[in-house]
């Protein structure tokens, strides 16, 4: 116990956060995504009457069920975290956030789990126009909720439109609150993330189906309709995202300083392609770097000038490491995304798509690698912006609740095994799923009209896929 | 806009516990009921029983936890000082009873993809939805007793929840949550599932009544204030009329499982949750952080106060911008609920096999 209470409470606090929502983001990365994709699914059913489409939805619906449930849980942990151990943050800053959130759940929460139910069992209840609205609803809901959450943390990140009495913030202006200076731009960049990295799922789903010669209709619709999304998405993603930088620039002069791992504020700025920032000495380690190249895309001048890390004292400046290689690995996915969209759109116009193995087999790999990249735009963001947990008014330290360390490592361990166990498992059903495809009960139609039946069927898909073939 | 900030913004926080209140009474039933089918599990061992229990919840059990959401942060949003004392005192609670709900709320899911080797799952969830009712209410209990407050935030110790009249709390909620999803079970189920669910629903009944007569006594016994609330006249002759209710209420509950009515048994089961909670609301106003007890504060009561509605209340301006939108909404959210259940109304598990 002494070992424990030796423990600072923060660093605690702050890893126990980063582990929650670091498992939580997947999954909302994934359903917003997905939901959007079957609401398309769902509505070109509806108009076309092509049983592929529906065979597709109801495949990728039981998928996102499952996602589903597993962001919903993981939620609600975050929610109440706030205040088990960031209580100060809801006395300092709660008048300005708090009624975002409780937007998010009137406006979202609400919409999203309620049709959820329509949309998962009530094929056969409601008229079908009914049931491509809820899909809708569903779609809709999870993008108002990442409207509400994100504006709370860009405010966290560029306050505005608020005065501070006796030490608490309270709102003055809401329009400015709500629509802070980096909102737009994390929101859109957010939003593209999300279905980016869903439509990358399901692309390499298709892939991998078409080399495994199987389902070979489902897996060209697939293939076409991820590459496409692929194809427009991801340079859209380096265009907001520049422009996200720009934007950061502005108001986080110091985040950006330690994206580039930027010393010195008088010279021109190099771009570091690697180097191991050393926080001891200040400098750059094993740096390869371009000189004037940091200046072109940031001020879009041969010698123009951005803040440096030693501009502020060291207890003002961010973790390095995190930032500078989190930045990398993210803005790499997004080359990476660019350069498959861009093959693959010469292969689908000279009519070879289908029969490139060479591209498609390695792309059945890669399904991951839009969580990755969100994960680590997350992680640049949010230890980009410390020490402070809100920019300039409240700082992470100052944000804990009164509970010993020994109280906060408990629950993380807790924590930890149950997240550990659930989440793994959840993971390896969704592989489970996807291994046996669309086939069988699980798409086939279900007549019967209670929600009993469609979950019977699912059930009956299952256990014939725990003993069935595996496709790929 | 600004009438509401000058004479009435004593109104406003009034108005936000008004709303809570019903937020987490519509949480209590909602998910009460489901969190009750889920604690019944061990009691139904057969699979095509189980199948048919979670599939009588598996439409709303999502919709119903967002009450709980919905409580959690508007209590964050418009009385963060009362927040941030009771989430670090109710800590270990609070943190286990969600780790309950996740290990329950995935098992919905993956109870189907497990199959046939579903049985952990089954378990998870039984144990998942027993152990979120437990929590509930030893957070409840832990509440009622007292939370030790000094200058406006939490003073006292990780486990200065755990009394036994806190467990004894947590307890009732379990046995209280049975009976609703009992109830649930014979207003959505049929046959021989319908009349087990009734044999169990009878006891369950009792052992509530047994339960919300211990904690009445219990808690007036221990704490002055409330038994100045309710034994005071002319306070006693209006507050008398709770108890009575509940008889009458309990045995309307009983006599709709006697004579094997669908629907009566769950509505009473409801109207006996909303009596014990009137009771309890009735015991606690103004306070949203009671006062300790004399024996956690070592005496000191002075500086241990509790906190009100209204010294707990965020900037007139938070409340505000939210009742807006929540007036707008919350008929729009219970609306569709409303539309949700009609969906999926009738018995469930017609023309299964
Ligand atoms: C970009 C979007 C996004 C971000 C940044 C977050 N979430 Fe989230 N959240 C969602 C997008 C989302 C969603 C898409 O709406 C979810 C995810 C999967 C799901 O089922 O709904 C969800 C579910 C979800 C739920 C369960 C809702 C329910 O009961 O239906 C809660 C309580 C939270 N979240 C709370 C949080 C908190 C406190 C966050 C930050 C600290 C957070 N989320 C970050
Ligand atoms: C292609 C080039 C990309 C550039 C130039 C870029 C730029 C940026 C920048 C500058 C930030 C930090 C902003 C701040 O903290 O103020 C950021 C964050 C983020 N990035 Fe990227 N990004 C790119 C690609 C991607 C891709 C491909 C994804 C995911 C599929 C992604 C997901 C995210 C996420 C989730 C965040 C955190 C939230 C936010 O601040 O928006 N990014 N990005
Ligand atoms: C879902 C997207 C998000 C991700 C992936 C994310 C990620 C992270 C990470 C990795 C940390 C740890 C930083 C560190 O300790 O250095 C962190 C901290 C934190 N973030 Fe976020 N964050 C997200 C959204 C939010 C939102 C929307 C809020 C509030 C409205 C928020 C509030 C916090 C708080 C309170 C901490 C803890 C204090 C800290 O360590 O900075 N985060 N987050």
């Amino acid at each position: 116990m002494d070992f424990v209470s030796a423990l600072d409470p923060v660093l605690l606090a702050r890893l126990q956060f980063a582990f929650t929502i670091s498992l939580h983001i997947i999954f909302p990365g994934f359903t917003i995504g997905l939901s959007a994709f079957i609401a398309t699914l769902e509505i070109l059913h509806w108009r076309t009457g092509r049983d592929l489409y529906l065979k597709l939805s109801k495949f990728w619906l039981k998928i996102f069920a499952v996602s589903f449930a597993m962001g919903v849980v993981s939620g609600l942990m975050l929610s109440y975290q706030f205040g088990t151990n960031w209580a100060r943050l809801g006395i300092v800053i709660g008048n300005v956030i708090g009624p975002m959130l409780g937007y998010e759940v009137l406006t979202a929460f609400f919409l999203e789990s309620t049709f959820l139910g329509i949309l998962l069992f009530g094929r056969n209840r409601v008229p079908q126009w009914a049931h491509v609205l809820s899909a809708c609803m569903v779609a809709i809901g999870t993008a108002i909720s990442a409207f509400w959450i994100i504006s709370a943390n860009s405010w966290m990140q560029t306050p505005v439109g608020f005065e501070m009495r006796d030490g608490i913030a309270f709102p003055l202006d809401w329009w400015r609150i709500i629509f802070n200076p980096s909102f737009p731009y994390r929101l859109t960049h957010m939003l593209i993330a999300a279905y980016l990295s869903t439509s990358v799922v399901v692309l390499a789903v298709g892939a991998r189906y078409l080399m495994a010669e199987r389902f070979e209709d489902e897996a060209r619709t697939m293939i076409r309709m991820g590459l496409g999304m692929v194809i427009a998405l991801a340079p859209l993603q380096l265009f907001v995202g520049d422009q996200h930088g720009l934007n950061t620039l502005h108001h986080q002069p110091v985040k950006i300083a330690a994206m580039e791992a930027h010393w010195d504020g008088k010279g021109p700025v190099d771009l570091v392609l690697f180097a191991i920032p050393n926080a001891e000495t200040e400098r750059n380690d094993y740096e390869v770097a371009l000189p004037h190249v940091g200046s072109l895309i940031l001020t879009h001048t041969w010698d123009g000038k951005i803040a440096g890390l030693k501009d502020v004292p060291a207890s003002d400046r961010p973790p390095l490491l995190s930032v500078f290689f989190g930045f990398r690995i993210m803005v790499g996915i997004g080359m990476l995304l660019i350069g498959i969209g861009f093959v693959g759109a010469i292969l689908w116009m000279r009519g070879k798509l289908f029969d490139a193995r060479w591209f498609l087999r390695p792309i059945g790999y890669m399904w991951p690698l839009g969580f990755i990249a969100i994960l680590s735009g997350w992680i640049v963001t949010e230890t980009g912006r410390q020490p402070w947990i809100a920019t300039g008014v409240l700082r992470t330290a100052d944000a804990i609740s009164p509970v010993p360390a020994a109280t906060v490592a408990t629950s993380f361990a807790l924590i930890i095994v149950v997240y550990v166990v659930v989440f793994s498992i959840g993971v390896y059903y969704i592989r489970k799923l996807l291994r046996h495809g669309p086939q069988g009960a699980a798409v086939a139609h279900s007549d019967g009209a209670t929600p009993n039946s469609t979950l019977a069927a699912a059930g009956s898909a299952t256990r014939e896929a725990a003993d069935g073939e595996q496709v790929i | 806009m600004n009438a509401l900030y000058g004479e009435n913004a004593a109104m406003l926080p009034l108005i936000w516990a008004a709303i809570l209140a019903l937020a987490v009474a519509m949480y209590v039933l909602l998910d009460g009921f489901d969190l009750g089918v889920g604690a019944l599990f061990p009691l139904f061992k057969a699979e095509a029983d189980r199948d048919r229990m979670m599939n009588s919840i598996a439409p709303f059990w999502d919709g119903n936890g967002t009450w709980l959401v919905l409580g959690g942060g508007g209590l964050m949003v418009a009385f963060p000082r009362a927040y941030a004392i009771i989430m670090p005192a109710m800590y270990l609670p609070i943190i286990v009873m969600i780790l309950a709900l996740v290990l329950r709320g995935v098992s919905f899911e993956f109870r189907w993809i497990a199959k046939p080797r579903h049985r952990v799952w089954d378990f998870a969830f039984s144990i998942g939805s027993t152990l979120a009712a437990f929590c509930q209410g030893v957070v409840l209990g832990g509440l009622l007793q007292g939370i030790h407050v000094v200058n406006g935030s939490f003073a006292g110790g990780s486990f200065d929840w755990c009394t036994p009249f806190a467990l004894f709390c947590g307890l009732s909620v379990v046995v209280g949550y049975t009976l609703l999803g009992a109830c649930w079970l014979v207003m959505k189920t049929e046959h021989d599932l319908q009349a087990r669910a009734r044999r169990i629903a009878k006891p369950a009944l009792l052992a509530m009544l047994a339960c919300i007569a211990i904690v009445s006594i219990w808690t007036p016994l221990m704490l002055p204030r409330i038994a100045d609330r309710w034994f005071s006249v002319p306070n006693f002759y209006w507050l008398s009329q709770v108890p009575l209710a509940t008889l009458i209420v309990a045995w309307l509950c009983w006599r709709g499982l006697h004579k094997e009515r669908a629907a009566q048994p769950f509505l009473s089961a409801i109207g006996l949750f909303l009596l014990a909670y009137i009771g309890l609301l009735i015991s606690n106003v103004p306070y949203l952080v009671p006062p300790a007890m004399a024996a956690m504060d070592g005496g000191n009561a002075a500086t241990n106060i509790g906190m009100t509605i209204q010294q707990a209340a965020s900037a007139p301006a938070s409340q505000q911008f939210l009742l807006i939108g929540t007036l707008i909404l919350l008929p729009i959210i219970i609306g569709y609920t409303v539309f949700v259940y009609w969906v999926f109304r009738g018995k469930v598990g017609e023309g299964y096999h």
